[in-house]
C-alpha cells in the first residue's frame, strides 16, 4: 500500500471525527451553516495540513459544514529543559535543548490536533432565544 | 451575553442572519483518546500486558512475533491482534503456531484505533491472557496518532530502510518505547545502516527509549529482546497493583 492512500484516508477520517464535533455544536444552536472552522495543528500532530484541506470537503459534502472555510493555524514546536529550566523552540526531528543540548526535553507544545471554534449562521429565532 | 453558546454577542440584537463564534477548544483525537483509555482498564485489571507493534509495511513485525512466541509460550499465555488492511495471512501465520490470534481487517483504513480494537476484545478473554501483542498495520505515518490503550510501543526499523527513518518519521518514532532494528542478519549486505546514526537520530526527538538489534531469521539480539519484555512485564504497573492488594489483604 502507498503512504498516499493512508495518508489521505487518515484525514479523512479525521475530518469525519471534526464534523461530528462541529454539527454537535450546530444542533444546540439553530444554525442554518457554518462559515468557518478554526483548526490548531502542531507539525507533531501527525495530520498533513495540505491532506486535511483536501478531504475536509469531501466530508463536510451534504452537511450544514459544506461550504465552511477550513482555517488552520500552525503551532510552533517548543520544548522544555529539564536541566536549564528553559523553554525553546525546537523542529520536528531536533527537539533537545537549544541552550545545553540535553536530549531530555519535555515537549510544552507542537503536537495538538484541536478544534478551536466555529463561526455559525444562526436563523433569526435562535438570535431572539439568546437571553 | 448570549449565555447559551458563548458568542459574546449582546442579548436582543437580532436580525435574519445573526451570527455567532463559538470557542471550542476541543482536541480532535479525545473521542480515540477515551476510549484508548477504557481499554487500557481492561488490560490492566485483566493483568494483561499489551503491546503495539509498529512499523513501515514489510519490518518483520509478524516474523519477530512468530519467533518470540515460540520461546514466549512457555513462559506466558499470549495472544496477537493482527491488524492488516486486506488480508489473514499474517494471522494465519500466528495461528499455525496455535497462538489465539484475532484478526481486525482495516480494509481501507491505514491505522487501527481503538475502537476497532475494543471491538475486537470481545473475541477474546483477557482473563486467559498475560501477554497481547497488537500487530498494527504497515505504516511509518497514522498510527503514530491514535493510542490504543497499550502499555507499550514498540517500533521496527529494519536495516534495509536507511538509519535515517527516525529523523523523517519523527512524530511515529517519538512514541516508542523500545525501538528495535530488525533484519540484523542483513546489515553487512546493506552496507551504509549505522546504529550509532539511528541513535542519534533517535535521540534528538528527545526519546530516552532503549534500542535492541536483532534478526528473527537468526535468531541473534532475540535474547536481549525477551529480556526486556520478561523485565516488562514482571514490573508492569498490573502485576504491582496486585502487590499491593495482596500486601494489603495479608
Ligand atoms: N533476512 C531477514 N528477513 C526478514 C527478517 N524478518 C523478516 N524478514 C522478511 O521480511 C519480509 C517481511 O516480513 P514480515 O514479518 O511479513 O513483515 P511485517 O512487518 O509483518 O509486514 P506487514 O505486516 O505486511 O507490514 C518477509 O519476507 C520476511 O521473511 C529478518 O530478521 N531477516
Ligand atoms: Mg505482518
Ligand atoms: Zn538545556
Amino acid at each position: 500500500m502507498t503512504r498516499w492512500r493512508g495518508a489521505v484516508m487518515h484525514e479523512l477520517s479525521l475530518c469525519r471525527s471534526l464534523l461530528r464535533q462541529i454539527l454537535e455544536v450546530a444542533e444546540q444552536h439553530r444554525v442554518l451553516a457554518v462559515t468557518v472552522v478554526r483548526l490548531q495543528v502542531g507539525p507533531l500532530s501527525g495530520v498533513e495540513p495540505e491532506l486535511l484541506k483536501t478531504a475536509f470537503p469531501l466530508a463536510a459534502a451534504g452537511t450544514l459544514a459544506e461550504s465552511a472555510k477550513l482555517n488552520l493555524t500552525a503551532t510552533c514546536i517548543e520544548v522544555y529543559c529539564g536541566s536549564c529550566k528553559k523553554r525553546s523552540r525546537a523542529a520536528s526531528n531536533q527537539l533537545s535543548c537549544t541552550s545545553c543540548g540535553s536530549c531530555s526535553t519535555q515537549l510544552v507544545s507542537g503536537d495538538e490536533l484541536i478544534l478551536e471554534s466555529v463561526e455559525l449562521t444562526l436563523d433569526e429565532l435562535s438570535a431572539i432565544k439568546c437571553p | 451575553m448570549c449565555v447559551d453558546c458563548g458568542c459574546g454577542k449582546p442579548p436582543g440584537i437580532s436580525g435574519p442572519q445573526e451570527t455567532a463564534s463559538i470557542s471550542l477548544l476541543q482536541n480532535l483525537h479525545q473521542q480515540n483518546q477515551d476510549l484508548a483509555a477504557h481499554n487500557r482498564e481492561h488490560f490492566s485489571s485483566a493483568g494483561t500486558l499489551v503491546l503495539n507493534l509498529m512499523s513501515s509495511p514489510g519490518a518483520g513485525k509478524t516474523a519477530l512475533l512468530e519467533a518470540t512466541l515460540r520461546t514466549l509460550q512457555k513462559h506466558y499465555r499470549c495472544a496477537v491482534l493482527e491488524g492488516d488492511l486486506e488480508t489473514e495471512l499474517d494471522a494465519q501465520r500466528i495461528r499455525a503456531l496455535d497462538i489465539p490470534v484475532v484478526q481486525i481487517t482495516t480494509g481501507s483504513a491505514c491505522h487501527l484505533d481503538a475502537q476497532l480494537v475494543h471491538n475486537a476484545l470481545h473475541g477474546m478473554d483477557l482473563a486467559e491472557i498475560d501477554l497481547l501483542f497488537i500487530e498494527n498495520v504497515g505504516n511509518l505515518v497514522c498510527p503514530a496518532s491514535f493510542d490504543l490503550g497499550q502499555h507499550l510501543n514498540v517500533v521496527l526499523l529494519s536495516v534495509t530502510e536507511g538509519d535515517d527513518k527516525p529523523a523523517k518519521y519523527p512524530v511515529m518514532f517519538r512514541t516508542a518505547d523500545l525501538l528495535v532494528i530488525s533484519k540484523l542478519d542483513l546489515l553487512p549486505h546493506v552496507g551504509d545502516f549505522r546504529i550509532d546514526r539511528a541513535e542519534n537520530f533517535l535521540r534528538a526527538l528527545a526519546s530516552p527509549a532503549p534500542i535492541i538489534s536483532l534478526s528473527a531469521r537468526s535468531g541473534a539480539g532475540l535474547d536481549e529482546w525477551l529480556a526486556w519484555l520478561h523485565a516488562h512485564k514482571a514490573q508492569s504497573p498490573v502485576d504491582e497493583a496486585r502487590v499491593v492488594e495482596n500486601g494489603g489483604a495479608g
